[in-house]
């Protein structure tokens, strides 16, 4: 009996996980390739959450599908948090200090507006795949888990390909490492980073559409995924996308076993424990470079 | 001004301050009040860091709660002494239980002190924004540990009956409210210390650029645990008298986001630079949202907050006293 509970545990941790790299994905991209400190992601994501809420629940679409949709609306909106970032902070180099607190300002502020507009009810969606588990044998595959996790590979994978295959692509790439060398091939750094931001958010939107079918959502809900997600983003080594993805599984099955076997209040401490053991140990995380 | 002569006209607008409450004021202006001391000495604590050497920490509710739940815990001592002391210690134990406040705030800050010191050490040999998310999930992280931990309430809360009155000051939140006007002075006077020596020196040059500073042989690493000691220790102690304060801890008011926000906010509001910044920004900010607390809602406050944080950091990162010096220098038009 104990050996299914590791199983299953296992399965959900690396299904978890999956969703875990969705969510980070945005990060890595501003964190690791941009060099701006987003930790107001998890707000945009649970804006999504909300999005994904309020469509569902009065037109009944999907929240995915409602979260693609979205896409452009996010994206656009990262464009224009980028535009206010570069214009106040990083034209003159003072993005330490003052864009902390901005991005900071920000995560605080779409959490109460999210508190002020819906209160703390949790909220949830509907979606046929809500409830319902695939057996195989002893194996269990909640398709909660199972539906976020395979669009969210297949978010990843293009992500990965959009960076390695095109010329925008491995312009967001080449950004960070040497934006005069960009320059001198005739394309403009911050408008490749103004455009890889925006895919950042873009993501966020989605990531928001996963979580709100995994568990039900309040505002403050976001708080906690930013030790997640930034724990993720340095384990994973900053700016690599594979890395991303196996940090991804690494935490979540980590995590998934600690709430099995020790409870689920003691989950939150694992991604900070594994968190300042990376930034003690190896800074550049398992791929860095 | 010599440090000295500073603190005396600290005294002295600080007992003014108190005699005008206690004379013409009620209990509720010491209950406001107190919270806007509480966010002077939090605001002032994050600008040793923040301010003086440019790294950000995000965990100020950490912090804070660390103090407060180590009152709670000596507390909780001083209440079950019978059942967990052992029999030969429980007559010296009786005599020193329970601790008086101020020697629970100096613990709060020793206990504080020490969690800043580790976290520091492990995270601040790198980058700054290391260090600033490593605060940010210590947060979370230690709101677990007193999820879990049943003897100071775990997610319940506990209870911290304080007595009504006490000999001297009369009703008890006047004592706090003492307690904290003398932290506020401390504080105020701490940072004002750091300002003006070389450690203070040492701090700006991290801030302005460390890797020079490392270079011509400023011992980088020390001084920003030293900062992040102090700041940490002060932090704790502002959150020591809090379960007095309010009479019953729970770990969503104890841990609450708004500390981080409001101590961030302060002093880039007042202006990181001086240790007026965090003075002025507290005054201004705190009495704004006791006012718009009992008038509109504390929802409405905390976004109040938010904006203007956002708002300053963009349009003036100077903050109120950058501002000020600006029109000085520039003088008034004729």
């Amino acid at each position: 009996m104990e050996f299914t509970l590791l199983i299953n545990a296992i399965i959900a941790g690396l299904l978890l996980g999956v969703f875990y790299a969705a969510v980070t994905g945005g990060v890595s991209i501003s964190f690791g390739m941009l060099d701006i400190v987003n930790i107001a992601h998890p707000g945009f994501i649970i804006l999504g959450s909300y999005i994904a809420y309020i469509v569902n629940s009065s037109f009944g679409i999907d929240p995915i599908v409602v979260s693609i949709l979205a896409l452009p609306l996010f994206y656009l909106l990262g464009t224009a948090v980028y535009q206010i970032y570069y214009v106040s902070f990083e034209k003159f180099g003072q993005e330490s200090l003052r864009g902390l607190a901005f991005f900071f300002g920000l995560l605080f502020v779409t959490e109460v507006c999210l508190l002020l507009v819906f209160g703390v009810d949790y909220r949830s969606v509907n979606a046929g795949y809500i409830g319902p588990s695939l057996h195989l044998g002893p194996m269990e595959f909640p398709l909660r888990l199972l539906v976020p996790c395979l669009v969210s590979l297949a978010m990843f994978a293009a992500l990965q390909l959009f960076l390695s295959r095109t010329f925008i692509g491995r312009a967001v790439m080449a950004v960070s490492q040497d934006p005069t060398a960009l320059r001198l091939m005739a394309v403009d750094p911050t408008r490749i980073k103004r455009i890889a931001f925006g895919i950042s958010i873009a993501t966020a939107s989605m990531a928001g559409a996963f979580l709100i079918i995994i568990q039900p959502v309040i505002p403050s809900v976001g708080r906690d995924y930013i030790g997640r997600i930034f724990a993720i983003c340095v384990l994973g080594g900053l700016g690599s996308l594979p890395g991303t993805l196996i940090a991804a599984l690494l935490l979540g099955v980590i995590e998934s076993i600690t709430s099995v076997f020790y409870g689920p209040s003691w989950a939150p401490a694992v991604s900070f424990g594994i968190l300042l053991l990376t930034l003690a140990v190896r800074p550049s995380g398992l791929l860095g470079r | 001004m010599r440090t000295p002569v500073f603190i005396f006209w600290e005294v002295v607008v600080g007992a003014a301050l108190f005699l005008l409450f206690r004379n013409y004021g009620n209990d509720y202006l010491f209950f406001a009040g107190y919270t806007v001391l509480q966010f002077i000495v939090l605001g002032t604590a994050w600008n040793i860091l923040g301010g003086y050497c440019g790294y950000v920490n995000f965990g100020t509710a950490g912090f804070f709660a660390l103090g407060a739940y180590s009152s709670v815990f000596f507390y909780n001592i001083g209440q079950n002494l019978d059942d967990i002391m052992p029999e030969k210690l429980l007559a010296p134990m009786q005599w020193i239980f329970p601790l008086p406040v101020p020697v629970l705030i100096v613990i709060a800050g020793a206990v504080a002190g020490l969690i800043g010191l580790g976290t520091g050490y492990l995270t601040l040999r790198l980058r700054g924004v290391f260090f600033a998310i490593a605060t940010l999930a210590l947060a979370v992280v230690l709101q677990t540990l007193v999820v879990n931990w049943d003897f100071v309430g775990g997610s319940r809360g506990a209870y911290v009956i304080p007595p009504e009155k006490i000999p001297v000051f009369g009703p008890y939140i006047q004592y706090l409210f003492m307690l904290m006007l003398i932290l506020v002075v401390v504080s105020l006077t701490v940072a004002r210390l750091i300002e003006r020596s070389r450690l203070g020196y040492g701090f700006a040059t991290i801030r302005d650029d460390e890797m020079a500073a490392e270079a011509s042989g400023v011992p980088t690493l020390r001084l920003k645990l030293i900062a992040t000691v102090v700041s940490g220790a002060l932090m704790g102690m502002a959150g020591a008298t809090f379960p007095f304060y309010i009479g019953y801890v729970e770990p969503d008011s104890a841990f609450n986001l708004s500390y981080a926000v409001n101590s961030i906010a302060m002093p880039m509001i007042g202006g990181t630079t001086t240790w007026a910044g965090p003075l002025i920004g507290a005054i201004l900010l705190g009495t704004l949202q006791q006012v718009a607390t009992v008038t509109i809602s504390s929802a409405v406050n905390l976004l109040i907050v938010g904006l203007l944080l956002i708002g300053f950091v963009i349009v003036a990162p100077s903050g109120i006293v950058g501002l000020w010096q600006k029109w000085v220098r520039k003088g008034p038009k004729p």
